[in-house]
């Protein structure tokens, strides 16, 4: 493999890792710009959807066993995150920094949970046949350059649920609830929206949608109890760099976020991009403290 | 007023004369508890009473711990050698920056000074574009994790995932030797104290008012005339600084400091001491320091599984039913019922 090649294959990992972040910072820009709640088990959705997987594939093998576990991962987080709503986060309202507390013990309650049940080692599922190979571009300058056929499919699926949520928020009666919600909480509720239901609603897609990535996720990496933090720092950065529950934001934020690290860790190693990084967010943080796309508002205290 | 006075003076004079009860093991542990108690200090300064809360005190934490151990790295290595993890490295040349640290006066600046740049620094540059306080969590979360994966990955010059260890000799005394042990204790237990009374004093000052005014309405500090700006820095920069201290004073305890004692999960549990002892109070962070550090040295010596179920359950529980800590469920039993119930305390508008 040439230079060039394996840069271009770092570029197309850091996009791929990229759709794994949008996948997992939609929920979380999404129920932070609606509700200013951070929750930081959201990693552990990632985790979950993972498991769920992996439980599926191992009970119905690899060919049907890869379709119910995305949708048993997408359904069982989305019931979870409906579950942590309505008992934890909801009692919590208007303490951000307080949810942020609460929602790290059941982080880590989950991740402990996850290493007695499926032990400390990481589990593999395995992709089925026709995800299996991978998409050479021979005859070509780019000879010796091969997408694995899995990476693709995760982008894929990025673009589509991205593309559903677009739908979803602009054209449906629920999204125009939730677009009144976030712009003005009290207006529309005087309004009659029933703001309660949005919440949960917004809330347990996001983290259903963090669940989907997680069983995305498990195609390429191991799925271990920890899983999830080890992707969610950097899902809260795209949510700082893209703005509050904002999908385009979140979207260019997750697409700079991703290539950012894939090209630093060309030149620079794994920890280093890690650092340049967390600079590059606080340099960018200075000339837009409210991320990529901000929401015009004359209100004087906004987060 | 008074009698609080009495009851801090004899709890005083109760852990000055602790190694004359407490049994040698319990008295190591109480002594490192106390030295962590000095970075809760930290914590419920910035958290409790300012507002802002860091998940990665542990950042500060390890540069005052670094700044002595590659001073007792440094004198502890043989005349004319390396320290043994950097000839295993492979380096033949000691790093420009190990240098100045051979002078143990350095080292000491260091501990005080670094920590405290460090944390005005980011301080500084998150807050004065009024970044929100839920952003600055997050992204002190991250200088945890990319401080930490950054150490490991430089072996050759901070002793990656080993940390700094293997350093008997401390300023001519055996690290080993009980009276050692015994002097750092009181050395610790002196430092708390120290800490202790200047942050009291800090906090009856305006300094301090300016502060809770600036956790509970910023806008309207702003209106009054003041620019919060310096006073968030100012305050993290200390809590920066209890951090340092207590970070070098828990290296020379455990004789190591390494990654694994300030990534993201040891940072955040410093808030979960403060956050069980009483956020807003200091005698509660060092109260909930001594009692979650105990109950983790008890529940993982006989449990060893449940102690993460133990602590997601203790900041759930915390958070939703006792937002003031212990502290605040031993005031509200000095209330009279009908105005027990407790109220968190106001952190948003």
């Amino acid at each position: 493999m040439s230079e060039s090649t394996l840069a271009l294959g770092q570029l197309f990992n850091g996009v791929s890792v990229a759709s794994i972040l949008l996948l997992a910072a939609l929920g979380l820009a999404l129920s932070f710009g609606l509700m200013r709640v951070i929750n930081m088990a959201h990693g552990e959705m990632l985790m979950m959807g993972g498991y769920l997987a992996y439980v599926a594939t191992s009970l119905f093998g690899k060919g049907p066993g890869f379709w119910i576990g995305l949708v048993l991962a997408f359904v069982g987080t989305t019931l979870f995150g409906a579950l942590l709503e309505i008992t934890l986060i909801r009692r919590l309202y208007g303490r951000p920094l307080d949810t942020l507390l609460a929602t790290w013990g059941v982080s880590l309650i989950l991740q402990q949970a996850a290493r007695s049940i499926f032990g400390p080692v990481g589990v593999e599922v395995t992709a089925p046949a026709w995800l299996g190979g991978s998409l050479a571009l021979g005859g070509t300058v780019l000879t010796g350059f091969a997408i694995p056929a899995v990476r693709v499919f995760i982008i894929v699926l990025a673009a589509l649920v991205l593309g559903g949520m677009a739908l979803l928020l602009t054209r449906t009666r629920l999204g125009l609830l939730v677009r009144a919600v976030h712009q003005n909480r009290a207006m529309a509720e005087a309004l009659g929206a029933n703001t309660r239901a949005v919440d949960l609603i917004v809330f347990s897609l996001g983290t259903g949608i963090a669940g989907l990535a997680g069983a995305a996720l498990a195609l390429i990496a191991p799925v271990t109890p920890t899983v999830g933090s080890s992707y969610i720092v950097y899902a809260f950065l795209v949510v700082i760099v893209g703005g509050l529950g904002s999908l385009t934001g979140t979207l260019v934020a997750a697409i700079a976020i991703g290539v950012f690290s894939a090209v630093a860790q060309i030149f620079t190693s794994v920890s280093a991009a890690d650092v340049l990084l967390l600079v590059a967010v606080i340099a960018f943080l200075q000339v837009r403290p409210r991320g990529i796309v901000t929401q015009f508002s004359r209100a004087l205290e906004e987060t | 007023m008074a009698r609080k006075g009495l009851l801090y003076g004899l709890a005083l004079v109760l852990l000055v004369a602790a190694p004359l009860y407490v049994p040698p093991y319990e008295l190591s542990l109480l002594g490192r508890f106390l030295a962590l108690a000095i970075a809760a200090l930290g914590i419920s300064l910035v958290w409790g009473t300012a507002g802002m809360l860091s998940l990665g005190q542990g950042v500060f934490f390890a540069i005052g711990g670094y700044a002595i151990a590659m001073h007792l790295k440094l004198a502890n290595a043989d005349a004319g050698q390396l320290p043994d993890f950097m000839q295993w490295s492979g380096l033949d040349k000691l790093p420009f920056w190990w240098e100045p640290f051979r002078s143990p006066a350095v080292a000491f600046l260091a501990v005080l000074v670094l920590p405290g740049l460090a944390a005005a620094l980011l301080a500084f540059l998150v807050f004065r574009r009024r970044v929100s306080g839920a952003y600055f969590a997050i992204i002190t979360q991250a200088l945890a994790l990319a401080a930490a994966t950054f150490v490991i990955s430089q072996q050759p010059y901070t002793g990656g995932f080993n940390g700094l260890t293997g350093f008997n000799n401390v300023f001519g005394f055996a690290l080993t030797d009980p009276h050692t042990q015994l002097a750092l204790y009181w050395i610790t237990l002196g430092t708390l104290a120290l800490a202790f009374a200047a942050l009291r004093l800090l906090l009856d000052s305006r300094f301090g008012t300016i502060l809770l005014a600036i956790r509970d309405g910023e806008n309207r500090v702003r209106f009054l005339g003041y620019n919060p700006l310096p006073f968030k820095v100012l305050a993290f920069a200390a809590a920066g600084v209890l951090a340092g201290i207590s970070g070098a004073l828990v290296t020379l305890d455990l004789g190591v400091i390494s990654p694994a004692m300030f990534g993201v999960v040891p940072s955040i549990e410093m808030v979960i001491w403060v956050a069980v002892g009483g956020r807003s109070s200091l005698i509660g962070a060092v109260l909930g320091t001594l009692l979650v550090n105990f109950g983790k040295d008890w529940v993982s010596s006989a449990f060893p599984e449940l102690w993460l179920y133990v602590v997601g359950l203790a900041f759930i529980l915390v958070v939703t039913l006792a937002p003031n800590g212990v502290v605040g469920i031993a005031k509200s039993w000095r209330r009279p019922a009908f105005a027990r119930r407790e109220r968190p305390p106001a952190l948003v508008k």
